[in-house]
């Protein structure tokens, strides 16, 4: 006997909705194993993993925090994806933003610059991650060179960029030959929302984001010209949709949000500019955007569960001497998981007989 | 049973090979029900039925492509079991596919010895293959890449392939839809060499005077059973069609009078380099179509019709924009979306993935070309209620079957995806209409019930430009014809001056003149 | 030791473990399969390569152990991308960023150990010549091992019936299939192939490029293999040509900082990352006889049966 897979005639809306709940199930399986065979007791490192991080304020505020960028970027990596433009630099993108902004925020400081400059600072990021995306889009447009590796390549491009300006020019004279800017002044500084809290208002923009793009995906015209592209491209030729267009349009989209996401990140919760602001977001929010199957609902509940993941991963850094590499390796196994059952809303599994059936009787 | 004159001339002998209670489940799906099928040295035994009856199915079984869900082939009377087709050619079956199965990037030789079994060297192959194509009057170059030939060439190092196997038993697969009438003369000698070798040819075609010509017996599927086995020699066309159908076919009723108007579309030296290296150049293209009035393009698949769709329709734009006047308007230059917005409508030949997204739903598949006008799209947002009612319009007016209101495009039957999309083009009224291949491997209901709609259509004013392999089609709803070759339009002439033989001299690439002195010659 | 010997030296040490990765890609491409976790293999065939080695002491004893973790990592590929038809871009970058994760595990507790790197062939006389002695008899095995691993491809892919086979499934699978070939298990051979090769060419870092593990040591290597792959248009011995090209602008690079020209060193550093970019776009654009590529590079295939 031998298990094959077979092309369902319509997709499965059930598993659509539960194959994201079916691979955390088989994820949480699989990193108690790993747990198991670290040495720590799997029940007490979940605990601390998925409960704990839940029941105080700090940890729940730490979350939305962390989820920020990553829902923000997942939703413009969702568009390419869905487009079939394949953005991996998302990194690079977030890192090419943070500096944009930064240079405003080094640039005005110390003077009595006004409330304008985090509105010019937003917006600085946003462009900067914009224009930096669509080189691999143009690339891919205008000579077809593949968008994948151009712009995973930009990402080491802007992380030493990002390295080179924090050690020379902008860094902070007081600093103690530290690689860092100083603290922007207040009016570079994304507000909280709490006094003395961590939640800012950059959790609110991306939540307008999330809305943003449900409109855009699920009421438009744009949003459907997107689907087809990535899904029946010559249909969508045949439709009228311009494919290099959408390239160009979802290249920009998501560049634009990974670097405001990046300057956010940058003036509000590091306060400043310095190598490894990023723990990795770029990447991370790859994991998000097919999580919540590219869907900007979906990614806000998937965004706040790998937010989870990090805050979970450091307290058990902390509490149970477990590696940090352990949250990435979970995160990369609940990737697999997301594609592997994503596979069976389109496909189903059967048995079938490897030695061909006679006719019984007839032996 | 009718007991044929053939079949009985070898009542004593053993098969060469037979099916017994052959069944093919797919889930809960039957696609083959209890065949029983006999085939004898010496034999060219046609397999004939309607598209999803099963014919596919059936062969590739025989050629172990499959396995049986129940029920066994017996080869000279032993049963076997087909593991694959390498075990299939070894027993001595061999197998021409419809949709050839070549690699593009390949030379000849390379796909001849892919399709043997081992053990030959490379040099020695390359021989026998030169002397296989000449004693069958196939010539063939071996270093060639298959992307650089055409059609025909194709269908060559298929059938060379099967013959260097020296197979008993050779299954061709409609062989003939993609060659011109002179090609498949020449097709129809090898068979009936191989014939007289002794080899015995099961023949699937739905090309019904070929197979009354062609072959000793033939068996008809429905529905995945087989229906009758009989003497095609001793049938009419109509009585093996309604055999295939299992009733009548509704007769396409032309207008009794159709009003030919104003030009509605002018293509004026149309000239156009290919987007993709192994695409055909459109060289110097021209013709007027009028309202009221059907033009068919015939022509052997690969000689620019698809290009010229691409090309009509504004997937591909011209330089000059006055090469193509849409209802008096120059627009070579335009969008396609521009083009729908003058009246223009098209319909690909490429079901699945070109006139249709095949994982999206058909209201969103009716927004694919809908979005150009009426009231789809307002500011940017879909009426979704307005793609609905498209559907539901569509599905009442052309009898679209279908599980639920609103299913993805690729869960219908090709027939009825067919229907949905010629429905959504036509019921936007358009005053040009350019369709491609519009009833490629639909069953005869939905065939009838499409070349009714053009020929409707054309009655109510609307110029149509049917471009179409099948001869027959186009002689029953054209007005006029033209043939395709190498990327040139032959001069339209009328369909009921024009005879078989001269467009099949056009199809193989002679002038027009040359072709109706030829013709006049052998008449 | 003359500095030209030793840039020529360096170059071919910094140019294997991308010829090692390309070659292996490269097979995986023609059997029709597009695996972009290249980078994630390399790095786990590092991690366990200098595990391997630093445990057993034995430098071909850690070149095995990298392999074996590359074909360990491309099977669950091979899981993902032939037996559940998933697409194999989002696979590929799924195996990347596992890849990432568990050589941080892995090597965690090799971090900051050091072994004896692969020694270096000597042949008295020969490896003594001026210049070209050492550049020909001087190299370590792997050096060796990566031509060797090109021409046996070549001559594989050009020479044998196999070989042959492999090209046809890469161009159609769905011919191949129905000539009766078993395309999905071709493809794993080809996938598992890449993944040793991947898992090799990592390895080869901490067991001869630098004597020591850390995280992240491969620092995009595997991408630049996948590069390569499109530079040399599918045939090997454009390979080689461009992977010494990139190792030749990796060593430049290095010792232009080494010489002190006034370019701040992370601009030198992002030579590499550009280049590829540039040559991606030149390639492409002077492809006018359409893509070179298999043909049915990165699609899916599920047979009927």
């Amino acid at each position: 006997m031998q298990l094959v897979l077979e092309k369902r005639a319509e997709r499965s809306t059930t598993i659509a909705l539960i194959s994201p709940l079916i691979a955390i199930g088989l994820t949480i399986l699989t990193l108690c194993i790993v747990f198991t065979v670290l040495g720590k007791n799997p029940i007490a490192a979940l605990a601390v993993y998925f409960i704990d991080p839940l029941t105080d304020g700090y940890s729940l505020q730490e979350i939305a925090v962390k989820a920020t960028p990553l829902v923000m970027i997942a939703i413009g990596l969702s568009l390419c994806y869905l487009a079939n433009a394949w953005n991996i630099g998302a990194e690079g993108q977030f890192l090419i933003g943070a500096v944009a902004g930064s240079w405003l925020a080094v640039k005005t400081q110390g003077t009595d610059a006004g409330h304008w400059v985090l509105p010019a600072m937003l917006v600085l990021g946003a462009v900067a991650g914009a224009l930096y995306a669509l080189i691999p889009a143009i690339c891919k447009v205008r000579f077809g060179a593949s968008e994948i590796l151009t712009s995973l390549m930009l990402v080491y491009v802007a992380d030493l960029l990002l390295d080179y300006l924090v050690r020379g020019p902008w860094r902070d004279p007081q600093g103690f030959n530290f690689p860092t800017t100083a603290e922007f002044d207040p009016v570079a500084t994304v507000p909280t929302l709490i006094e003395g809290g961590r939640l800012h208002l950059g959790s609110i923009i991306a939540l307008l984001v999330v809305a943003a793009g449900a409109v855009l995906l699920g009421r438009t015209i744009k949003g459907f010209e997107i689907r087809v592209v990535g899904a029946a491209p010559r249909a969508a030729r045949f439709g009228g949709f311009n494919a290099n267009q959408l390239v160009l349009l979802t290249f920009a989209i998501s560049g634009a949000l990974a670097g405001l996401a990046g300057i956010i990140e940058v003036a509000g919760p590091v306060g400043h500019l310095q190598p490894g602001v990023s723990p990795g977001y770029g990447f991370t929010a790859i994991i998000v955007a097919f999580l919540g199957r590219l869907n900007p609902i979906g990614i806000l509940i998937a965004g706040l569960f790998l937010a989870l993941t990090f805050i979970g991963g450091e307290q058990a850094q902390i509490a149970m001497k477990i590696p940090l590499d352990v949250t990435k390796v979970f995160q990369g196994i609940l990737l697999f998981y997301v594609l592997a059952c994503d596979s069976l809303i389109l496909y189903r599994f059967r048995l079938i007989s490897t030695s061909p059936k006679v006719q019984s009787g007839a032996h | 049973m009718l007991d044929t004159t053939s079949a009985a001339q070898h009542t004593g002998a053993t098969p060469l090979l037979q099916t017994v209670g052959l069944t093919k489940r797919y889930g809960t799906f039957l696609a083959n029900d209890k065949i029983d099928l006999e085939i004898r040295p010496q034999q060219i035994h046609a397999l004939l039925g309607e598209n999803g009856a099963g014919k596919s199915t059936l062969v590739k079984a025989i050629y172990g492509l499959i396995q049986p869900s129940e029920g066994e082939i017996r080869w000279q009377g032993r049963t076997i079991v087909l593991s694959g087709p390498s075990d299939a050619r070894a027993h001595g079956i061999g197998m021409v596919f419809q949709h050839f199965s070549l690699f593009d990037n390949l030379t000849v030789a390379e796909n001849v010895a892919l399709g043997l079994d081992g053990k030959e060297a490379f040099r020695d192959i390359s021989a026998r293959l030169e002397q296989v194509s000449r004693t069958y009057g196939l010539p063939l170059d071996p270093k060639r890449e298959v992307w650089q030939l055409s059609v025909g060439e194709r269908q060559r190092i298929e059938i060379v392939r099967a013959l260097m196997q020296t197979p008993q038993f050779l299954i061709l697969d409609e062989p003939t839809a993609v060659l011109t009438p002179q090609e498949a003369d020449q097709l129809f000698t090898v068979l009936d060499r191989l014939k007289a070798e002794g080899r015995a040819i099961l023949y699937i075609s739905h090309k019904l005077e070929e197979v009354k010509r062609l072959c000793d017996t033939a068996t008809i599927l429905r529905g995945g059973r087989k229906v009758e086995t009989c003497n095609p020699k001793a049938e009419t066309a109509a009585s093996l069609a309604r055999m295939m159908v299992g009733g009548e076919i509704k007769e396409v009723k032309a207008a009794a009078s159709r009003q030919i108007t104003v030009p509605r579309l002018l293509v004026n030296d149309l000239s156009l380099a290919p987007d993709d290296p192994h695409g055909v150049r459109l060289e110097h293209i021209s013709f007027e179509l009028r309202g009221g009035e059907i033009l068919g393009i015939a022509g052997v698949a690969g000689n620019g019709q698809d290009e010229l769709f691409a090309a009509l329709s504004g997937e591909r734009l011209a330089k000059d924009p006055g090469t193509i006047v849409i209802d008096g308007h120059a627009a070579g230059h335009l969008s396609i979306t521009k083009r729908r917005r003058l009246g223009a409508a098209f319909i690909p030949e490429e079901r699945l993935g070109h006139g249709t997204a095949p994982r999206m739903r058909l209201s969103e598949n009716a927004l694919l070309t809908g979005h150009a006008i009426g009231n789809m799209v307002l500011h940017g947002f879909v009426n979704t209620a307005a793609t609905l009612k498209t559907v539901d319009l569509t599905t009442e007016t052309f009898d679209v079957r279908k599980a639920k209101r609103d299913p993805e495009a690729a869960s219908l039957s090709g027939g009825n995806l067919q229907k949905f999309i010629v429905g959504r083009e036509i019921l936007r009224d358009p005053v040009v209409l350019i369709v491609n291949q519009p009833t490629w491997g639909v069953d005869a209901g939905a065939a009838a019930v499409i070349r009714q709609a053009l020929l409707d259509l054309a009655a109510g004013g609307a110029a149509v430009l049917v471009t179409s392999q099948d001869l027959d089609e186009l002689a029953e709803i054209t007005d006029r014809i033209a043939v395709m070759f190498h990327g040139r339009l032959s001069v339209p002439v009328p369909t009921r001056e024009a005879s078989r033989e001269t467009l099949g001299l056009l199809m193989g690439g002679s002038s027009i003149e040359a072709a109706e002195t030829a013709h006049a010659t052998r008449a | 030791m003359g500095l030209i010997e030793a840039i020529i030296l360096s170059v071919l040490a910094a140019s294997t473990p991308l010829l090692l990765a390309a070659t292996g890609e490269l097979v995986t491409e023609r059997s029709g399969v597009l695996n972009l976790g290249v980078e994630g293999m390399m790095i786990v065939g590092a991690a366990c390569g200098f595990g391997g080695a630093w445990l057993s002491g034995s430098i071909i004893v850690g070149a095995l152990c990298g392999m074996v973790a590359g074909i360990l990592m491309s099977l669950i590929f091979a899981l993902m991308a032939l037996g559940l038809a998933v697409n194999q871009v989002a696979t590929g970058l799924a195996l990347t960023i596992l890849g990432i994760g568990l050589s941080g595990l892995i090597g965690a507790g090799f971090v900051g150990e050091r072994i004896t790197p692969a020694p270096h062939l000597h042949i008295p006389g020969l490896s003594d010549i001026p210049l070209a002695g050492r550049i020909l008899f001087g190299e370590d095995g792997f050096i060796y091992l990566s031509i060797a691993l090109v021409v046996g491809v070549w001559w594989f892919l050009y020479r044998t019936r196999a070989g042959l086979i492999l090209r046809a499934c890469g161009d159609n699978h769905i011919s191949a299939h129905a000539l009766g070939y078993p395309v999905l298990r071709i493809r794993l051979y080809a996938v598992m192939f890449g993944g040793a090769c991947a898992g090799l060419a990592g390895a080869y870092l901490p067991l001869a490029y630098t004597p020591f593990f850390i995280p992240g040591m491969t620092a995009g290597r595997g991408w630049i293999a996948l590069a390569l792959t499109v530079f040399a248009s599918w045939r090997p011995a454009r390979l080689v040509v461009g992977a010494y090209l990139f190792g030749a602008v990796t060593i430049l690079q290095l010792h232009a900082q080494g010489a002190g020209i006034g370019i701040p060193s992370q601009f030198m550093s992002s030579l590499p990352y550009l280049a590829t970019i540039i040559v991606l776009v030149l390639l492409s654009r002077a492809r006018t006889g359409g893509s070179t590529a298999p043909a049915a590079l990165g699609t899916v295939f599920v047979p009927d049966r």
